[in-house]
């Protein structure tokens, strides 16, 4: 009996237990190891300065939005009828060696019946000082009604001296400012992204967990429809959609319609990026567990496999919108998109049809670089969150 | 691999039939069509025209139930029988011409640029990694991705009318235009070729080069090389031996994404710069519902894109041992 006894004697430590008396995590060590999966993805993103910075543009770009009223000059559809075709307007600082703060001279067009071109001149004696936060009537395109005739005003960031012009960016055909209509198209530009990648993304997700859980016949039929709209270059197919939106219908009716063609055909490639992702995650055991305990299909696709992936779908969805900016950029400017009265970069675009157009109104082609700069913004934005979806690695 | 090539061909089939059918419902999607229109007009002019009414009436089935119509398209289309043009009172085949061919050239020549200047600069981009070239050649694909395309053809005519005085649209010079094909016309085509052919291609070469540089660099970084340099392999050899052999695979199946955004992007392209291709006759033909025609267009494209597909497909199986074997064992 003894002899028992004194084998389960055993040494004990009479202190306390202490899990870090090995190795002790530094508190920088403890604040990564506690630290949830977003929290990792944010200091992982804020890592990458180009797309911290993209990101903190567009999200400004966006809520300017709002306000563009308030940011732009002129009503985006006033026509300026003794201006038509004027050049950018240069900003000047010093008149003749005075320093007098920005200002613009004031300019006199006259049309030219041997060219058929208007000629602008500037007159070195009339100074026309640019106002800041001005909130005078006192010139043509003032006024404005604010987020969809709530309330009307006429207070501007900056505007033209009273009786004076001030077109920075020139204006177009009909005299209309083209800074202001940069500024309004933005709105709708940008807006087709946004919305576009709301549908494209809800059908990617739904037909690909359907076919990531399901599996079989009904994943591999989903297969095929996949790679045969894959397999349809997008353009052309874009531009034969939107040739079928009704001559008849509203103006908005058809950026309706546009956003949900550019977000019908953008789903594919989410689909399948969260088909080949489910595939791999319901053999694990945390799925595995959960279905055992007789959770339904759609709790343990939303509940426990989507949070483990979404990070990776947030990242590709942000690298679709740059597409659908683009994709309605190029039909508006082929003009299958949106028509005027609604002005969006494309529309603006589309006054630009030929060469003879930019040789001799090279301004026009101005909304080109918005395009390019918010495009550019997207781009390095979803390359920054794909590196940081996968925080661990 | 004869079992591979086989199989593949006959994936091809009912791809194209849904092709056809998606392709025939779009066509047919705008209210009313062209007899419709062309009625109006007659009308219009005081004109009844009913047997030449009655004639496309009769000839294209108009009154047939659609499905029948999709048939007698398809078993036209089968024969060499695309339709009839409504708007330029032609058969399809004759309006389009050389157009067809015309687009192949220029989007071979295109995907062949892609090729030759993302393969080195992508190459030279990953060994060199981080330094000023690699950095400059980034930002510049990146503009080359944000830019699209037909805005940079704008911007390129423009610079070419304004500071060297020339015009560069157009994809042969006007005398040979609806000429036959003689050898002095195809070397004006190949002196056009480029301006398009470096527009189409910016925006693919841009992502090519990024793709074969994350691929390359993921190779790189791999233990067997680092075996190899240290068993005192040239960098050369362990550069070209086996990392880059491995990276081309993605860099060739890449190609099934690089078809559908080239030829998009030529069919936009063609219309600013105004080329003798399918694309301004493809827009022209949708705004004015000419439908046959714009079916026989969407046809084209779509089937180009379906054989280029096949070619990546062949091209990775001879590549690659792991994908032609596996298709033989799954038989």
């Amino acid at each position: 009996m003894s002899d028992i006894s004194n084998k389960n004697s055993h040494w004990v430590n009479e202190n306390e237990w202490n899990p870090d008396s090995v190795t002790k995590l530094t508190t920088e060590q403890e604040r990564y190891y506690q630290a949830s999966q977003w929290q990792l993805m944010w200091w992982k993103f804020r890592k990458h300065r180009v797309a911290l910075i993209s990101g903190i543009f567009l999200v400004t770009v966006y809520f300017s939005l709002l306000i563009s009223e308030f940011l732009n000059p002129y009503n985006p559809n006033h026509r300026h009828t003794d201006y038509l075709y004027m050049p950018p307007q240069e900003v000047h600082f010093t008149h003749e060696g005075e320093f007098i703060g920005p200002f613009v001279y004031g300019t006199k067009g006259e049309f030219d019946l041997k060219t058929w071109q208007w000629v602008y001149e500037e007159d070195m004696s009339d100074i026309q000082k640019i106002r800041f936060f001005c909130s005078s009537n006192d010139y043509a395109g003032a006024e404005y009604e604010f987020w969809g005739g709530l309330f009307t005003g006429d207070t501007h960031l900056f505007c033209p001296a009273p009786g004076g012009q001030l077109f920075l960016m020139g204006t177009d055909r009909l005299g209309r400012d083209m800074l202001s209509r940069m500024g309004y198209g933005g709105r709708i530009s940008l807006t087709v992204g946004i919305v576009g990648i709301a549908i494209s993304f809800v059908m990617g997700i739904t037909i690909g967990g359907i076919a990531g859980y399901y599996g079989g016949f009904i994943d591999s039929t989903i297969q095929r429809v996949i790679e045969i709209i894959r397999s349809f270059p997008q353009l052309p197919l874009w531009m034969a959609l939107s040739a079928a939106l009704p001559v008849t219908w509203s103006p908005i009716l058809v950026f309706f319609g546009l956003t949900i063609i550019l977000g019908m055909l953008d789903w594919p490639g989410l689909a399948r990026a969260v088909r080949s992702k489910l595939l791999s995650l319901r053999e694990e055991d945390f799925a595995v567990a959960a279905n055992l305990m007789g959770a339904s299909p759609k709790r343990i696709i939303m509940r426990h496999l989507m949070p483990s992936f979404m990070s990776h779908l947030i990242a590709s969805a942000s690298l679709s919108i740059p597409a659908m900016i683009l994709g309605e950029t190029a039909l508006s400017y082929l003009g299958l998109g949106l028509r005027p009265p609604i002005t969006s970069w494309g529309v603006l675009l589309n006054e630009v049809q030929n060469i003879n157009d930019i040789v001799l109104h090279p301004w026009l082609i101005v909304p080109m670089i918005s395009v390019v700069l918010v495009v550019l913004a997207f781009n390095f934005l979803g390359d920054g969150l794909r590196d940081a979806s996968d925080p661990y690695k | 691999m004869f079992g591979y090539i086989a199989r593949r061909l006959l994936i091809m089939i009912p791809t194209m039939l849904v092709i056809s059918a998606l392709v025939f419902i779009i066509i047919q999607l705008p209210p009313g069509d062209y007899l419709t229109t062309l009625i109006n007009e007659l009308q219009a002019q005081g004109e009844s025209g009913e047997e030449r009414i009655a004639y496309y009436r009769e000839l294209y089935g108009l009154d047939q139930p659609m499905i029948i119509q999709y048939f007698n398209w398809l078993w036209g289309m089968l024969h060499g029988d695309f339709g009839h043009s409504f708007e330029y009172d032609l058969p399809v085949s004759e309006v389009v011409g050389d157009r067809m061919s015309l687009t192949f050239v220029l989007n071979f020549f295109t995907i062949l640029f892609i090729y030759i200047v993302a393969f080195p600069i992508g190459v030279y981009s990953a060994v060199r990694q981080y330094s000023v070239g690699d950095y400059s050649l980034t930002l510049i694909g990146y503009l080359g991705l944000a830019t699209p395309n037909f805005l940079l053809a704008l911007i390129l005519l423009y610079i070419a009318k304004a500071y060297f005085g020339v015009d560069v649209g157009g994809l042969m010079d006007e005398q040979y235009i609806d000429a036959p094909w003689s050898m002095d016309k195809a070397l004006s085509v190949l002196e056009h070729l480029w301006v398009p052919v470096i527009v189409i291609g910016t925006s693919g070469t841009a992502s090519m080069i990024r793709r074969l540089r994350a691929n390359l660099l993921d190779e790189l970084h791999k233990q067997y090389v680092i075996t190899a340099r240290a068993k005192g392999l040239s960098p050369k050899k362990a550069l070209v031996k086996y990392p880059l052999r491995m990276a081309l695979n993605p860099f060739i199946s890449d190609i099934g994404n690089l078809i559908p955004d080239v030829i998009s992007g030529s069919a936009i392209v063609a219309v600013v710069l105004g080329l003798e291709t399918t694309g301004p006759m493809l827009l022209n033909a949708l705004l004015a519902q000419d439908i046959y025609l714009a079916g026989s267009f969407l046809m084209f494209v779509a089937l180009l894109t379906v054989v280029g597909m096949l070619v990546s497909d062949l091209a990775l199986a001879l590549l690659d041992p792991r994908i032609r074997l596996g298709a033989e064992a799954s038989k």
